[in-house]
C-alpha cells in the first residue's frame, strides 16, 4: 500500500484522483488545487471532499441562511450566535443554556435503530461540547403512512434506538413529534434535539489556541465505522488490503458516551481544557480543521498515534472515520497529565496527537511523513457557496386554488356527525395518543422533569434553591408548509412558541432543522427560500433569534421530495417551575376560555386529511403580534395563579385539544358553541393564535379584566364537569369512548 | 449525629444523583461511593441505584458485582447493614446472590415507562417500616429487563416468608413472575425493588411522593437501632 504524500502529490501532478466518486464537482476540484498549488494528497483530497460536502458545507443553503444573522431580532440573551457547535442563551440567575435540534434522517433509514441512536449521541456530544451538561433531549419523528409495511420495519427501529441509547445516557426524553404522512415513506425524518445547562463562565468553544499546547482525542477508538464516501479512495487509489467494504452507517455505544460526559464535566470542572470539539459529521477532519481555523496559529497532528479498533485503516480513512463517542480538546501542556488522569478514572482512553503550532497550516503526519498541509479555513469554511435556481412550481397555484370549502369537501352537519369526525380525528395515528413510543423514552431520569410529553412543552428545573426552569416545544406542520412554505415556517415557529408559553415559559430563542427535498429541483429551492425566509421574518418580530440548527437536503424517494419539514424549537425560561400550566383540566367547576379569533380554516388541517385525505387550499394565517399578545397572557395567567389549565390549538383544532385535555386531567367539560360560530367550524378549525384555558372561577373577574385591557379576544365557552364532554346542543361522548378512541392506536398499528 | 447513606456510582449509573436526592429528602446525609474504592466512608446504609452500570454488558449487574466496592457491600450486608438496590441495583443484588432470583428481558421486550402502583406486601423491613402492610402506592417505573424470574421453590419460599416486598397492581409491567416488584432477604435487610421510589418523592417531579418511604424507613431503623 503505498502512501501518498504531500511530496508524492509534488512529485506526481498528472495523477489520476477519484474527485467525481468523493462527491466533488469538477470545478471544486480545481479549486482545491489552486488552494494548494498542487494536486491534493489522497488523505486531502479527502478532507474537502467531505468538508464541502452538502451536509458539512451548507452550500446550498447558506445563501438563505445568512437571513437568521441578518434579520437576528436584538436580544440581551443570546451569550453564543450560529456557527459554533449550539447556541448558548442567558436565563438569568448566571445560568445559561446550550440547545440544538439536528437531523439523522438518512442513516435511520437505511439502520433505523443505529441511524437514530447515534443522532442522540452527536446532539448530546455538541451540547457537551459547549461546556455544558446535558439535561434533556426530544425527537421529532416522521415516519411514511401508519398502517405501511415499511413503517413497521422503521418506526420500531428508531425508537428502540432512540430510546437503547438515550435511555443508557441518563436523559430525560422529554417531548417531540411523531408525524405520519406518506411523503416520508422512503425517507423519514429522525430529529434529535438535546439541551444543556452551564454557569455562564463554563462557557466553551471550538477553538485551537497558543503554540505548544496539545491536541487530545478521547472517548472510543476510531474504527472503520461511518466512512461512506472515501472507502472509494481507499479501494481505488490505493491497493487496500484490509476490508475493502464498510458501513456507512455508524454504530453506538450509549455506555461509552455517558462516560465520556462524565468525564468531560469533570474535565471542565477542573478548568483543564482551552477549545473543545466533538467528532461527528467528518470525523476528525472536521475537528482538526474547525478547532485550527477558529484559533490562531496552525496545528500539527501524528495521525499515527490515533488509538484504532481495526489497525488496517488508512490514513484517509482515520481521517473520515465517524466513529462515535470521541471529542478532541486543546490542553496547555502543563494540564495533559491531570487531564489523562480524569480519563483514565473514568476508563476513557485518551492520546495526545499533536499540538498547536505557530504557522497558519493544518499539517497532519503518517510514521513521519506528511500526507496533509493545507490552510485550516478553506477546509472548514471557504467551501463552495451556490445560488442554487429556484421557482415557484408550477402546481403551487393550483394547490392553493384546491381550497376545502364547504362546497367542495363535505361538512358534518349533525351533532352525531360531528362527534365521528371528533371521534376519527383523535384517533387518526397522527393525532392519536403517542404513549405507546414515549414510554419507551425515560422521562424521570435526573429528577428534574417539570413537564413532559403529552404537555405542550417539556420542561426541565434547573435549580432545586430557586426553582428555575427552561422549557422546550418542537413544532413542524408539512403539510402547512407545502400549501405555503413562507406561512407554513412561521405557523411552526408561532406554534413551538404558543407551545412554550401555554406551560408558563418565556420563548426567547429558536433553533431549527429544516428537512428538504433535493437542492438541485428548483421547486424544493424555491420552498426553501421561502420557509428560511418567513422563519427569519417572524423570529425578527418575535424577538427569538435563531441561534443554530441544521439543514437536511435530498430527502425524497426517487424524484419524489418530501412535503417541505422546517421543525421548530423555541426555548424558553419560566422563573418558578411550580407555576408551570399543565394541559389536563383537573378542577371541576373552573371555567373553559378560548383565547384568540377562531376564522374557517381548514386547508392543510387534520379534519381535511383524515376525513377526506385532501391536502389543497391556504393554511390558518399568521398573526405574529397576536401570539406575542396570547403568549404574554397565558405566561402572566400561569404566574399569577390565573390560569389552572391551558392547551394550545393546533393540529384538529378545538376539539381534539378538548379531548387530550379532558383524558391528561381525568375530568369531562360542558361546551357551548358560541352563538356566531358554526359548530364545526367551532370544533375543527385550526387557526393559529388560540389556546384554551382553565380558569378557577375566583380569578375569572381578574382573568377577563386582564385579557380585556390588553385587547385579547375571549370567549367563555364552558366548564369543567364530570365524566362527559358534552358540546351542548350537539352531542355527549363519554371519555371511555374518547380514551378507547384516542388510546392504542399506534400500538396496533406497529406491534 | 446525622445518618449517612451511601449512593454507589458505578460507570453507567444514572439516578445515582436522584436516590441522593432522595435520602437527602428523607433527612439523611447522601454520600457519593465511587465503584473502584472499597472503602464505604462510614455509611449507616448503601443504596445501589439504577441505570446500566457497564452498559449492562454480558447480564444486567454482572459486571458490577465483581467491582471494589461490591466486596464491602455485600460483607456488610451480610453483618445486617441496610442495602437498597433499585432497578439496575436489584440486578446487581441479584447477580451478587444477596437476593434470589434474576431480572430477564421485559415480557413485552420493549423498555417501559410508566407510573406504576404497587402494593407494599411487606411493611417490616429496613426499607420499608414507614408503610403500612398492604398499602398501595404509586411510584415510577422504567425498565427494559425488570421481569423478575426464578425457580418455583424459590418464589414458594419467598411467599411463604413473607420475601416479597412489593407486588405490581393492575398491570404486570414487564411480566414478572407471580407480579413480583420487590423481593428482600431473610433478614430483611437489603431490599430489591424494580420501580423507582426515587422518582416519587416531590410533588413537582414525580407522579406522588409515595415513594419518599423507602428513604425515611431506613431513616427511622437507624436511629432506633
Amino acid at each position: 500500500m503505498s502512501l501518498d504524500t504531500v511530496k508524492n502529490a509534488e512529485q506526481t501532478p498528472d495523477s489520476v484522483q477519484p474527485w467525481a466518486e468523493l462527491g466533488l464537482k469538477e470545478d471544486e476540484y480545481a479549486r482545491i488545487r489552486e488552494i494548494l498549488g498542487r494536486r491534493p494528497t489522497g488523505a486531502e483530497l479527502a478532507m474537502y471532499s467531505v468538508m464541502w460536502s452538502e451536509h458539512c458545507s451548507y452550500k446550498s443553503s447558506k445563501v438563505h441562511l445568512k437571513q437568521f444573522g441578518e434579520k437576528a431580532p436584538a436580544s440581551d440573551a443570546m451569550l453564543v450566535g450560529i456557527g459554533e457547535n449550539a447556541g448558548v442563551v442567558d436565563v438569568g440567575q448566571g445560568y445559561a443554556v446550550t440547545f440544538k435540534v439536528e437531523s439523522h434522517n438518512h442513516p435511520s433509514y437505511i439502520e433505523p435503530y443505529q441511524g437514530a441512536a447515534t443522532g442522540i449521541g452527536g446532539i448530546v456530544r455538541d451540547i457537551l461540547a459547549m461546556g455544558a451538561r446535558p439535561v434533556a433531549v426530544m425527537d421529532p419523528l416522521r415516519f411514511g403512512a401508519a398502517d405501511h409495511p415499511d413503517t413497521r420495519r422503521v418506526l420500531p427501529g428508531i425508537v428502540a434506538g432512540i430510546g437503547g441509547y438515550g435511555n443508557c445516557l441518563g436523559l430525560p426524553n422529554i417531548g417531540g413529534e411523531v408525524v405520519f404522512d406518506s411523503c416520508y415513506q422512503g425517507n423519514p425524518l429522525v430529529n434529535a434535539l438535546c439541551v444543556g445547562v452551564m454557569k455562564h463562565e463554563d462557557i466553551h468553544l471550538a477553538q485551537a489556541s497558543g503554540a505548544g499546547n496539545k491536541v487530545i482525542l478521547y472517548g472510543a477508538r476510531t474504527g472503520g465505522d461511518g466512512i461512506g464516501g472515501v472507502s472509494v479512495l481507499a479501494s481505488e487509489t490505493f491497493d487496500a488490503t484490509g476490508p475493502a467494504k464498510r458501513p456507512a452507517v455508524q454504530v453506538g455505544d450509549p455506555f461509552q458516551e455517558k462516560l465520556l460526559i462524565e468525564c468531560t464535566l469533570e474535565i471542565f470542572a477542573e478548568k483543564l481544557v482551552l477549545g473543545i470539539q466533538d467528532l461527528g459529521g467528518a470525523g476528525l477532519s472536521c475537528a482538526t480543521s474547525e478547532l485550527a481555523s477558529a484559533g490562531s496559529g496552525g496545528m500539527r497532528i501524528e495521525l499515527d498515534t490515533v488509538p484504532l479498533r481495526d489497525k488496517t485503516l488508512s490514513p484517509e480513512e482515520i481521517l473520515m472515520s465517524e466513529s462515535q463517542e470521541r471529542m478532541c480538546a486543546i490542553v496547555e501542556p502543563g494540564k495533559v497529565d491531570r487531564f489523562l488522569e480524569i480519563c483514565e478514572k473514568w476508563d476513557v482512553i485518551a492520546t495526545v496527537i499533536g499540538e498547536v503550532t505557530d504557522g497558519e497550516r493544518l499539517e497532519i503526519f503518517w510514521h513521519g511523513e506528511q500526507v496533509v498541509d493545507v490552510p485550516p479555513r478553506t477546509v472548514a469554511h471557504d467551501g463552495p457557496v451556490y445560488q442554487r435556481p429556484y421557482a415557484r412550481p408550477s402546481w403551487q397555484d393550483a394547490l392553493q386554488a384546491d381550497a376545502p370549502t364547504a362546497g367542495r369537501l363535505l361538512r358534518p352537519a349533525t351533532g352525531e356527525a360531528l362527534k365521528e369526525a371528533l371521534l376519527a380525528v383523535a384517533g387518526s395515528p397522527n393525532q392519536a395518543s403517542k404513549a405507546w413510543i414515549t414510554d419507551q423514552y425515560d422521562r424521570y431520569v435526573l429528577g428534574n422533569t417539570v413537564l413532559a410529553t403529552p404537555e405542550d412543552s417539556g420542561m426541565i428545573r434547573i435549580d432545586e434553591e430557586t426553582n428555575l426552569g427552561v422549557s422546550v416545544a418542537t413544532d413542524g406542520n408539512g403539510r402547512f408548509t407545502k400549501l405555503d412554505p413562507y406561512t407554513g415556517a412561521q405557523l411552526a415557529l408561532a406554534e413551538a412558541y404558543r407551545n412554550v408559553a401555554a406551560g408558563g415559559a418565556k420563548p426567547l430563542a429558536v433553533s431549527d432543522c429544516l428537512n428538504f427535498g433535493s437542492p438541485e429541483d428548483p421547486d424544493v429551492m424555491w420552498q426553501f427560500a421561502e420557509a428560511t425566509r418567513g422563519l427569519a421574518d417572524a423570529c425578527q418580530i418575535l424577538g427569538t433569534p435563531v441561534t443554530g440548527g441544521n439543514v437536511s437536503l435530498y430527502n425524497q424517494t426517487g424524484e419524489t421530495a418530501i412535503h417541505p419539514t422546517p421543525v421548530v424549537a423555541v426555548l424558553g425560561v419560566i422563573d418558578d417551575v411550580t407555576r408551570r400550566t399543565p394541559i389536563g383540566f383537573a378542577e371541576e367547576g373552573q371555567l373553559l376560555y378560548l383565547l384568540g379569533d377562531t376564522a374557517d380554516e381548514l386547508g392543510g388541517s387534520a379534519w381535511t386529511e383524515v376525513v377526506h385525505g385532501h391536502l389543497g387550499g391556504l393554511p390558518p394565517k399568521v398573526d405574529l403580534e397576536r401570539e406575542r399578545l396570547l403568549a404574554e397572557i397565558l405566561i402572566a395567567g400561569s404566574r399569577d395563579g390565573m390560569i389552572d389549565a391551558a392547551h394550545d390549538l393546533s393540529d384538529g383544532g378545538l376539539g381534539q385539544a378538548l379531548v387530550e385535555s379532558c383524558l391528561k386531567g381525568g375530568k369531562g367539560a360542558r361546551i357551548v358553541v358560541p352563538a356566531e360560530l358554526d359548530p364545526f367550524v367551532f370544533l375543527f378549525s385550526e387557526s393559529a393564535g388560540r389556546a384554551v384555558v382553565s380558569v378557577p372561577r375566583s380569578e375569572e373577574l381578574r382573568f377577563n379584566d386582564m385579557c380585556g385591557a390588553r385587547g385579547l379576544p375571549v370567549a367563555r365557552i364552558g366548564v369543567v364537569d364530570g365524566d362527559v364532554l358534552d358540546v351542548q346542543g350537539q352531542f355527549t361522548v363519554s371519555l371511555a369512548e374518547l380514551k378507547d378512541a384516542h388510546t392504542g392506536v399506534i400500538e396496533a398499528l406497529i406491534s | 449525629m446525622t445518618t449517612r447513606v451511601g449512593v454507589v456510582t458505578f460507570p453507567g449509573s444514572l439516578d445515582d444523583r436522584d436516590a441522593q436526592r432522595a435520602v437527602r429528602l428523607a433527612g439523611a446525609e447522601p454520600v457519593a461511593l465511587w465503584h473502584r474504592d472499597k472503602d464505604l466512608h462510614q455509611v449507616d446504609a448503601v443504596v445501589l441505584p439504577g441505570g446500566f452500570s457497564y452498559g449492562d454488558y454480558l447480564r444486567c449487574g454482572a459486571i458490577s458485582r465483581f467491582s471494589p466496592v461490591m466486596e464491602t457491600v455485600i460483607e456488610q450486608a451480610r453483618l445486617g447493614m441496610p442495602v437498597l438496590g433499585i432497578c439496575n441495583g436489584f440486578q446487581v443484588l441479584c447477580e451478587s446472590h444477596l437476593l434470589p432470583g434474576a431480572l430477564t428481558r421485559n415480557y413485552s421486550l420493549h423498555f417501559a415507562c410508566r407510573d406504576q402502583k404497587l402494593r407494599i406486601e411487606n411493611a417490616t423491613t429496613a426499607w420499608t417500616g414507614d408503610y403500612s402492610q398492604g398499602q398501595e402506592i404509586v411510584v415510577p417505573l422504567k425498565n427494559g429487563e425488570g421481569r423478575f424470574v426464578a425457580h418455583e421453590h424459590v418464589l414458594d419460599e419467598l411467599e411463604a416468608e413473607g420475601r416479597v416486598v412489593a407486588r405490581y397492581l393492575e398491570v404486570n409491567p414487564n411480566g414478572s413472575y407471580r407480579d413480583i416488584a420487590g423481593i428482600t432477604n431473610a433478614a430483611g435487610n437489603v431490599v430489591g425493588l424494580m420501580p423507582h421510589p426515587e422518582h416519587a418523592v416531590e410533588p413537582l417531579t414525580g407522579p406522588t411522593t409515595e415513594g419518599l418511604g423507602f428513604f425515611t424507613s431506613v431513616l427511622k431503623q437507624l436511629v432506633n437501632a
